[in-house]
């Protein structure tokens, strides 16, 4: 340092520390109050924000399922419930010895073996304090093994979670439908907020129909918890009030299934495969609807195995499809009552005109020959005679002179082709065919023909066992309809029913009393002998009540006449088997369709079922004794 | 008289308190802010710690043995502090390599040496060694100073600091060189070639950007946008931010703070006990630990500026400055103004030897001050 060029200055020194030092305070002020402006953002601008942000860190809810609704029969009997099942959880930090404990809990069988590293592996990847289930589903002998040897797993203990429970199994499994996991795909269309904690949603039918009022609404806790998402008692030195809110359990629901009846339905297809739906034609209220095969509802709530649930989606027999909403077939001979009640309507037919029937038709102006079904000959028979005896070779000339586009326009109204509109989902409508629907939907043009084989439901016509029940109580109420509904009301927890009032159709008009008495003679005949023995009349035999019906039997396969030996035929190609019916004649109370898949004749295989049904509704002990049927005028006598 | 009045009794225990102060070289008004920090601080850890008494138990013979550090420096005049420091700050760098050699790891870092007894982090010397050699180098020599002056202060910080920054400890290096450079600001330099050494300094940043650790790197970018990475780095910034935005302007409470009493809150006791306060006393918490920083930043200018040589007067001005610059990084980082470096917050956040360092800083500064008459010039 060279003294002549710098000198030391001290007052210069002086004024340049006191500059310096006033441009620190400057600086320092500047900064501190920058620091105070961001403090003042942080807890006064934004102090909403971040309180929401450090409440949703600090409290978890957790969520309390609501119980779900009871299903009842529509006379308070359980169809279904809900009961506990038991599983296995362990708590990692809690147990002494992880591997000791795993290897003990597979000596007392309640380990697969093989599934040791799998559960190890979950266990490892949950949080020490979290309850990790290891076996779902005890069975009671099990609970009992592990209660026996519990002082000896510390760490490990029972749970119990609510499972749907149907006391009778497989009983009414296609009206009620059932509960399983919640998929993906359910996810996008519920409230994922709702159903947090919610294990189970409806699958099909009621269960899934009604799944809103079923479900309930969770309630919750709010747990305090750390950064760890350990639940805490305290924070620092005070414990926090918590909400919370309990579930609101889900509705009961009055089916309008009768237990008795259903179960004469059940019982009554046995192992054939078809459908049975039974309506109260007063209000729509669906007693019974049988579709089998059936499958155990249960399964789904606890869980399928993949190869369960692919044993049960592959076979032949369609266990999980829903015929009486789903299964669409030719309606058979059961549209007589309706082709003659057009024919009627629309002044085209003598009703006591008989006609020859001799086995087979002639289509005017044409060379087709149409031959009589598998019931041989009538000889001379007028309209009631037709209908009750079912002959066909009266009916193609009816269809044939009434013409396709009348008939379609009268059976329209009864719901021919047309969703009913019950309460569950998945139903199908049918095809009501017409020269329009056949142009626009296979781009030909309709011939004569199938007019003809219309008249006696063959061809394109397709109708459900649920829409052929639906015709059956229109026809029993003479034309007034509602419709049908699966759940009647709701039961409040003070035991309290809330009805839910019948939605009633438009009533079919332009139908003189005259006609529909005409129609439902003919309809009583079938079941009767009088004065010749209708087709259903074997069955009916001792009926203690008066009866309407019709046989029908739709043809699943085209035979020729010389193959027509129905017993040898394989089964799956022999005719499926059609009844309807309604009793008592003079005041419905019922109204029955039966549908047996290649049960061959529908006199003989499904008429049986639905006496059976009828009878299970109609002469139970609790209900009136059917009055006396001859006191109804305006109907035939038995 | 026989009968003392209440008001000269307190008077004559005023009187004795000061003269018992000068004595030990002390000045009251500091001693007090001290005193208040400390206590604050010590609030504060007792919630932020979880209710542990064993930290603040371990916090108070910290601050014991700053204050007989404290005590001891007073003492010191500056003749002999400008003689040793060249001594110690030789001292500090080859305790720095040997820390670089066979330092033991501490967190993912070498930062201390086992004495045995107690783990020490010869880092903190530099804290003082550098401003100190800097003050010596520069106490005879015409301010502002020239350039050749100037290489070999930066000399004299950044071989430190270097050290310091590979170790890696940023937040400690960024202190050691502010401590270094501040001093050179109250020494003079041009704020011509300040503005030019930012501008050279934003250049290096944008270079320097390869030779930072990715864990550096990520800090610089989560302070950036911290939402890029919520569970990771960003989480700390966070979670502080929500703490101290959640208490409001009155706070949630002593002890009651739900971020930092059920761990949300990460180093909740150490860097980011500024966020407990602001979450247990609000902003008007904030605000009187912050008056209180102010208050001793302003006493120690104040007692720097009446020093009268060149060396006390920069070594005491460094040492004031460069704790506003603990505060300023500490409450900036936890506040989300600046990136999160490892900087604790003076005298309250727990742990390290960083406290002795400080308060043997103030005594070091009080000593200046009451040793100014003693010197000529």
């Amino acid at each position: 340092m060279d003294p002549r060029v710098r000198i030391k200055d001290h007052w210069n020194e002086q004024r340049l520390f006191s500059q310096r030092t006033l441009g620190a305070f400057v600086v320092i002020t500047v900064l501190v109050l920058t620091l105070i402006g961001r403090l003042v953002f942080l807890q006064v601008v934004r102090h909403d924000y971040y309180v929401e942000l450090s409440q949703g860190n600090r409290v978890r809810l957790d969520p309390i399922p609501a119980s779900r609704g009871l299903i009842l029969d529509r006379n308070g009997g359980l169809l279904a419930d809900n009961e506990p099942a038991y599983q296995l959880e362990l708590i990692r930090e809690q147990v002494p010895d992880l591997n000791d404990t795993i290897r003990r809990l597979v000596a007392l069988r309640l380990i697969d073996p093989e599934e040791i590293e799998d559960i190890r592996r979950t266990i490892m990847s949950r949080r020490s304090f979290d309850s990790v289930p290891v076996r779902l589903r005890l069975t009671d002998e099990e609970i009992g093994r592990f209660a026996v040897h519990r002082f000896q797993f510390q760490g490990v203990d029972l749970a119990t979670r609510q499972t749907r429970h149907y006391p009778y199994g497989r009983l009414a499994v296609h009206a009620l439908g059932y509960v399983s996991a919640i998929s993906g795909q359910d996810l996008e269309n519920i409230d994922r907020a709702a159903y947090a904690g919610t294990t189970l949603i409806g699958k099909l039918g009621i269960e899934s129909a009604y799944e809103r009022a079923l479900h309930g609404k969770n309630g919750f806790h709010e747990i305090l918890v750390n950064a760890q998402g350990r639940s805490v008692q305290r924070q620092g030195a005070y414990a926090p009030e918590l909400h919370s809110a309990p579930p609101i359990a889900g509705e009961d629901l009055v089916s309008s299934i009768d237990l008795a009846t259903q179960q004469a339905g059940e019982d009554g297809l046995g192992d054939h495969r078809g459908a049975v739906v039974a309506i109260d034609p007063r209000n729509g209220d669906v007693l019974a609807l049988v579709s089998k095969p059936g499958f155990d509802p249960a399964a789904f709530a606890r869980g399928l195995s993949r190869s369960e649930y692919d044993s049960l989606a592959n076979d032949m027999d369609k266990p999980l499809f829903n015929r009486a909403l789903r299964g669409t077939y030719p309606s058979g001979s059961t549209i007589k009552p309706v082709i003659a009640l057009a024919g009627l309507t629309n002044h085209v037919v003598d009703p006591a005109r008989e006609e020859f029937c001799a086995g087979v038709f002639h289509l005017p102006h044409s060379a087709l020959l149409f031959r009589e079904g598998k019931s041989g000959r009538h000889g001379n028979v007028d309209l009631v005679q037709a209908i009750a005896r079912s002959c066909d070779v009266y009916f193609f000339g009816l269809a044939s002179t009434i013409g396709v586009d009348r008939i379609a326009a009268f059976m329209a109204p009864f719901g021919y082709g047309a969703l009913t509109g019950i309460d569950i989902s998945g139903e199908k409508p049918g095809v009501l065919p017409s020269p329009e629907w056949k142009m626009r939907t296979l781009k030909q043009a309709w011939y004569p023909g199938e007019t003809v084989n219309l008249g006696i439901g063959q061809g394109y016509l397709l109708v459900t066992p649920l829409q052929l029940a639906h015709v059956a109580a229109e026809l029993a109420e003479r034309g007034k309809s509602f419709r049908p509904r699966l759940v009647t009301g709701i039961r409040r927890s003070d035991g309290s029913i809330t009805p839910i009032p019948p939605v009633e159709n438009p009533p079919i008009e332009g139908v003189s009393a005259a006609d529909w008495n005409l129609v439902l003679r003919g309809m009583q005949g079938a079941t009767g002998c009088n004065p010749v023995c209708g087709t259903a009349a074997g069955p009916f035999k001792g009926v203690a009540y008066a009866v309407a019906g019709k046989t029908g039997t739709a043809q699943v396969f085209t035979v020729s006449r010389s193959d027509k030996l129905t017993q040898q035929e394989p089964e799956r190609l022999r005719d499926h088997a059609w009844f309807i019916a309604f009793a008592p004649v003079e005041a419905p109370r019922i109204a029955v369709a039966v549908l047996v898949e290649n049960g061959g004749f529908g006199a003989s295989a499904a008429a049986p079922i639905a006496r059976k049904v009828m009878d299970a509704y109609l002469l139970r002990p609790d209900t009136p004794p059917p009055p006396d049927s001859a006191a109804a005028e305006g109907h035939a006598g038995d | 008289m026989i009968e003392d009045t209440g008001r000269s009794r307190t008077r004559r225990t005023l009187s004795s308190t000061a003269k018992l102060l000068s004595a030990l070289n002390l000045d009251g008004p500091l001693l007090v802010g001290l005193g208040f920090l400390s206590l604050y601080g010590l609030v504060i850890l007792y919630s932020a710690s979880g209710q542990s008494t064993v930290t603040v138990l371990r916090t108070l013979m910290r601050l014991a043995l700053g204050a007989a550090a404290m005590l001891a420096l007073t003492h010191a005049s500056p003749n002999f502090l400008r003689r040793l420091s060249p001594w110690l700050y030789l001292a500090g760098v080859l305790l720095l390599l040997v820390v670089e050699v066979t330092g033991v790891i501490g967190k993912g870092a070498q930062r201390w040496l086992n004495l045995g007894i107690f783990r020490f982090q010869p880092s903190e010397i530099m804290k003082l060694a550098v401003p100190m050699l800097a003050a010596w180098y520069l106490h005879d020599r015409p301010l502002p100073p020239d350039w050749k002056s100037l290489l070999l202060v930066a000399l004299i910080i950044f071989v430190p600091a270097g050290l310091v920054a590979i170790q890696p400890d940023l937040g400690t290096a960024a202190l050691i060189a502010a401590s270094g450079a501040l001093l050179v600001l109250m020494a003079g330099l041009s704020l011509r070639l300040v503005l030019l050494l930012l501008l050279l300094g934003a250049g290096a940043a944008v270079g320097g950007w390869h030779f930072l650790h990715d864990y550096q790197r990520e800090r610089v970018l989560t302070f950036l946008n911290p939402r890029t990475d919520p569970l990771g780095a960003g989480y700390h910034i966070i979670q502080s931010q929500i703490a101290i935005g959640s208490g409001g302007v009155f706070g949630k409470g002593w002890m009651n703070g739900s971020q930092a009493q059920l761990q949300f809150l990460p180093e909740r006791s150490t860097d980011f006990i500024f966020a407990v306060v602001g979450e247990e006393f609000g902003l008007i918490g904030l605000l009187l630990l912050l008056a209180l920083y102010l208050f001793i930043v302003s006493r120690s200018v104040w007692l720097a500026m009446q020093t009268n040589d060149t060396f006390s007067r920069l070594l005491a001005l460094s040492i004031a400055l460069t704790f506003f610059v603990y505060v300023f990084i500490n409450a900036g980082m936890v506040s989300g103004l600046v990136p999160v470096v490892g900087v604790p917050l003076p005298l309250v956040s727990y742990g390290g030897s960083s406290v002795v360092t400080l308060l043997a800083g103030f005594g070091i500064l009080m000593g200046l001050y009451s040793h100014r008459k003693l010197v000529g010039s």
